[in-house]
């Protein structure tokens, strides 16, 4: 018997989200469609908030450029939210075919959180860069303040697609138990949008539910970055981003580990 | 079997050749109809739905929370602002509800349509097209998704809400009013799946581009069309009408102004917009290339 | 005599993206899609009698299935015509599909979740049938297929073999007069195919239902069709029967003999051996140098015979040395 792999982080997960990233960079069609219908959701979301604004500009928590970073930022990261579930993997769930997966001489867990980082950095850059060129150009997005405030950002953009690709892997893991998709994925869509401010950036809604969303994963995923970018947090801010996002990193992390084994296990005694 | 049959087509080539199908029904009874068909094709997904109850149920109340959750926003900004262009918060449920009312049937009804890509990628339409009746029919039959009944409930409540803080409930005519509106709007989403169902004889990639329309054109419809853009406004009003099944018939009522025709005509457009998806479709039809085995 | 099928120079092209590998490839045709055109049938012309079972071989991606699919009203051809029985399939469909019949052996038409008799009601609503004659029609095809075991069992739960005797009676409880197997038996065991075969011989011979089938098995072909059309890279390349076939590939015989003493092949002119396994002996030779009533006379005068055959090579190797022959 050829030995198993020993139990690092390394090749076959470098090979697996890459072969991944390279289906998803194909789709071609669906990034063309995908920055259309950002761009859409763009003119559509800042209309309604201009019209809010226009009525009573005094009630407005944000000034209109840090609306218009935060609104274009959001919608160019998008794709990076983890509001769905793989529809591979849910076709494999669905099929029972969930159990071939488990012959792999790698786990479930990292097989998926390398398919779902890899389908939270793909499209985004597909779509998002695009969009971003566009606000730049005609949409009036701001650069950022200084190098060091674009470093900030990136850093936090970055520790935001890890997050996202944790809690897209767990929603995935859920999956196992429950067996129907469109539950989870209406309940994720609807909890990640309007907890990482893409139903309405967070400073808008009433300050009481902005002390629990503080607390909350989904703040790091778009929220936080993107205050970074536009001034509304100070560069300072940079440290402690980046600690709430580990930390959830950490809890999820464990959580869909634990999940998957305990699923697997399930899986094998019954036979699949 | 009927041993003539056979003998007589070996004997001659009398008569037109296959002779029409020989077990046809000619008296063509009512029970063998378009509806009836339809029931009895919706009864086997109603009944596989059925099954898990439980599922079902769930599936529902979490749709109804989750559909709700997304008002929120709608709430959040009214809490702050109290007006958008005049609007109140009990007028915004109006068109907020019929909106989500006619998706949410639409879905519903339509989620054959919604779902085509997958049976244009396998090739399982194949199948759809060797039946001798009518591929819309069929399509139609394949799935009535109950699970949708969430966002029809929202829809119900959050319209019932503000009908009654309007002071709007105790009027039958409006409701009759509301109820045509929320049927040109159903088929009006209907006409948009079927689009989507259009576009995927070409491109396997169908989905996102008119989601964009329709998840795009529930959100957008939610506020009364004219807090938009003029551009926004023009494309949802003369491209895919959505303005037809909110926005005019409650302008009128809500505002005065309009003659009251205007309100009863404008649902109209979504089954026009209906029709002209169908007959986009049957040209797609022709475009279907299987797959490959 | 009215033609049941009449095609004349059909073509298809499919347009097929092509994806280069690795990351540069990737970027590439994301920028610039290339697409490969596949000419899936390159003018294909034939016509069928009423009564006729014609059987379509050819190598896979031959063009085979698209044959079927166009005659069957669910693709429309490129370019050339076909009416089937006096009807152009893509443009009446409805009416066209109402008298016919389809079997893919790779799909099914059965609804999975549900059990084979309420299928068979469903599909008695959908072709309209009269109820009398639907149940007097899905007794004799329960009979014939010996399905009586299979009506209450979930289209999901049955073997192949089992579903491919429902797939057959859903597809004749119309009683069309025309029926289209897209290979009819892939996968399944001997048994299964016998009774199949069996089956479809009666269909043809009894009730004249006319009858095109595709087959890689050419055991099927050589049990039931009298005719053959070999289809390659989109092309008609023979159309006729079996020994036309055999004559246009070679004109080779067979001689199988079992010996009681030793013989030398190299004393017998015109003849090569083709296996040799103890006293036994296969030769092939051309009847055109030397015919079989002289061979054998030689043979006998050689070494003594205890058991003689002759036959033609079997039609794997004739299809084979014909495919052979076309690629260059
Ligand atoms: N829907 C399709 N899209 C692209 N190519 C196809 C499609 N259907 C068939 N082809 C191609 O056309 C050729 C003929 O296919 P087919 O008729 O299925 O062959 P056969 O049934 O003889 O094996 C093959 O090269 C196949 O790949
Ligand atoms: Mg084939």
């Amino acid at each position: 018997m050829i030995p198993r792999q020993p139990a690092t982080i390394g090749r076959p997960e470098l090979a697996l989200f890459l072969a991944r990233f390279r289906t998803l960079v194909q789709y071609r069609a669906a990034a063309a469609a995908g920055f259309v219908t950002q761009l859409f959701w763009g003119v559509i979301r800042l209309a309604i908030l201009a019209a809010f604004i226009d009525g009573a500009p005094a009630a407005s928590p944000m000034t209109p450029s840090a609306i218009i970073a935060y609104v274009w930022l959001s919608q160019a990261c998008f794709a990076m939210l983890p509001w769905n579930l793989d529809p591979e993997i849910l076709a494999l769930v669905r099929s029972g075919n969930v159990a071939g997966e488990l012959v792999r001489p790698l786990g479930l867990y990292r097989q998926w959180f390398c398919r779902c980082l890899a389908a939270r950095t793909a499209p985004p850059l597909l779509r998002g860069i695009p969009l971003l060129a566009i606000a730049w150009t005609a949409g009036d997005l701001p650069l950022p303040a200084g190098v060091a405030t674009a470093a900030a950002w990136l850093a936090a953009l970055a520790g935001a697609a890890l997050l996202c690709a944790t809690f897209a892997t767990l929603m995935n893991v859920c999956l196992l138990f429950t067996l129907s998709g469109d539950g989870i994925n209406g309940l994720m869509a609807a909890v990640v949008t309007l907890g990482s401010g893409l139903i309405l950036p967070l400073p808008f809604l009433p300050d009481g539910w902005q002390r629990v969303l503080e607390i909350l994963p989904f703040r790091g995923m778009v929220d936080a970055p993107f205050r970074l970018y536009g001034g509304d947090l100070p560069l300072t801010a940079l440290g402690s981003i980046l600690a709430h996002q580990a930390a959830w990193i950490l809890i999820l992390g464990a959580a869909g580990w634990w999940l998957c084994r305990a699923a697997e296990r399930r899986m094998t005694v019954q036979g699949g | 079997m009927d041993p003539a049959r056979g003998t007589d087509r070996h004997d001659g080539g009398s008569g037109p050749w296959p002779p029409p199908m020989a077990g046809r029904n000619d008296g063509s009874a009512p029970r063998q109809g378009a509806f009836h068909l339809y029931w009895r094709l919706v009864a086997i997904s109603i009944r596989a739905q059925a099954q898990y109850p439980g599922s079902l149920l769930l599936l529902s109340a979490g749709h109804l929370v989750v559909t709700l959750l997304e008002f929120l926003g709608v709430w959040a900004l009214f809490d702050r602002f109290r007006l958008v262009r005049g609007w109140s918060l009990a007028e915004v449920a109006l068109f907020y509800g019929l909106v989500n009312l006619s998706f949410a049937l639409a879905e519903a009804v339509g989620r054959g349509f919604d779902a085509f890509d997958r049976l244009v990628r396998t090739g399982e339409f194949d199948v759809v097209l060797l039946r001798p009746r009518s591929e819309v029919l069929l399509i139609c039959g394949q799935e009535l998704r109950l699970s949708r009944a969430g966002r029809f409930a929202q829809g119900l409540i959050i319209l019932g809400w503000g009908m009654s803080s309007l002071g709007l409930a105790g009027r039958p005519e409006v409701w009759m009013r509301l109820a045509w509106a929320v049927a040109g709007g159903t088929a009006l989403f209907c006409g948009l799946f079927v689009l989507q169902a259009t576009i995927a004889f070409w491109t396997v990639n169908s989905l996102e581009v008119v989601n964009t329309v329709t998840y795009g054109g529930v959100e957008t419809a939610q506020f009364p069309i004219d807090i938009y853009p003029s551009a926004v406004r023009a494309f949802f009003t003369w491209v895919v009408p959505l303005a037809s099944l909110n926005y005019l018939p409650l302008r009128g009522l809500l505002r005065g102004g309009d003659p009251g025709w205007v309100g009863w005509a404008a649902p109209l457009a979504g089954f026009l917009f209906l029709a002209v998806s169908l007959r986009l479709w049957r040209f797609g039809v022709r475009h279907y290339t299987s797959t490959g085995s | 005599m009215t033609c049941a099928i009449r095609a004349e120079e059909l073509r298809k092209t499919f347009r097929v993206r092509e994806t280069a590998s690795g990351l540069g490839g990737t970027l590439r045709s994301l920028l610039r899609p290339r697409y490969r055109e596949v000419h899936a049938l390159a003018g294909v012309s034939f016509a069928l009698e009423p009564g006729e079972m014609v059987g379509f071989i050819g190598p896979n991606g031959a063009g085979k299935s698209t044959t079927i699919k166009i005659l069957s009203g669910i693709l429309v051809p490129d370019g050339g015509t076909c009416t089937v029985g006096g009807l152009v399939p893509w443009e009446r469909r409805v009416e066209h599909v109402a008298r016919l019949g389809v079997v893919f052996g790779q799909r099914t038409q059965l609804w999975w979740d549900l059990p084979v008799t309420e299928s068979f009601d469903l599909l008695a609503d959908i072709y309209r049938l009269d109820r009398a004659r639907a149940a007097r029609r899905r007794q004799e095809l329960v009979g014939r297929l010996d399905l009586g075991p299979l009506l209450d069992v979930p289209v999901r739960q049955l073997s192949l073999g089992q579903r491919m005797r429902c797939e057959l009676a859903a597809a004749l409880l119309h009683e069309p007069g025309l029926l289209f197997l897209d290979e009819p038996t892939i996968g399944l065991d001997a048994p299964a195919k016998l009774a199949i075969r069996e089956f479809l011989r009666s269909l043809n011979r009894e009730q004249g239902v006319t009858v095109i089938l595709t087959t890689h098995d050419l055991d099927d072909v050589e049990a039931l069709c009298r005719r053959l059309v070999v289809i390659h890279h989109g092309r008609l390349l023979f159309d006729g029967d079996l020994d036309g076939l055999r004559a246009r590939v070679t004109s080779e015989r067979r001689l199988t003999v079992d010996l009681d003493g030793d013989l030398d092949p190299a004393r017998l002119p015109g003849v090569t051996v083709v296996a040799r396994e103890g006293r036994r002996l296969v030769l092939a030779f051309d009847p055109a140098t030397v015919s079989a009533p002289e061979l054998i006379a030689r043979l006998a005068a050689l070494a003594p015979v205890r058991d003689l055959t002759v036959e033609a090579p079997p039609i794997e190797e004739i299809v084979a040395g014909f495919y052979r022959g076309l690629d260059p």
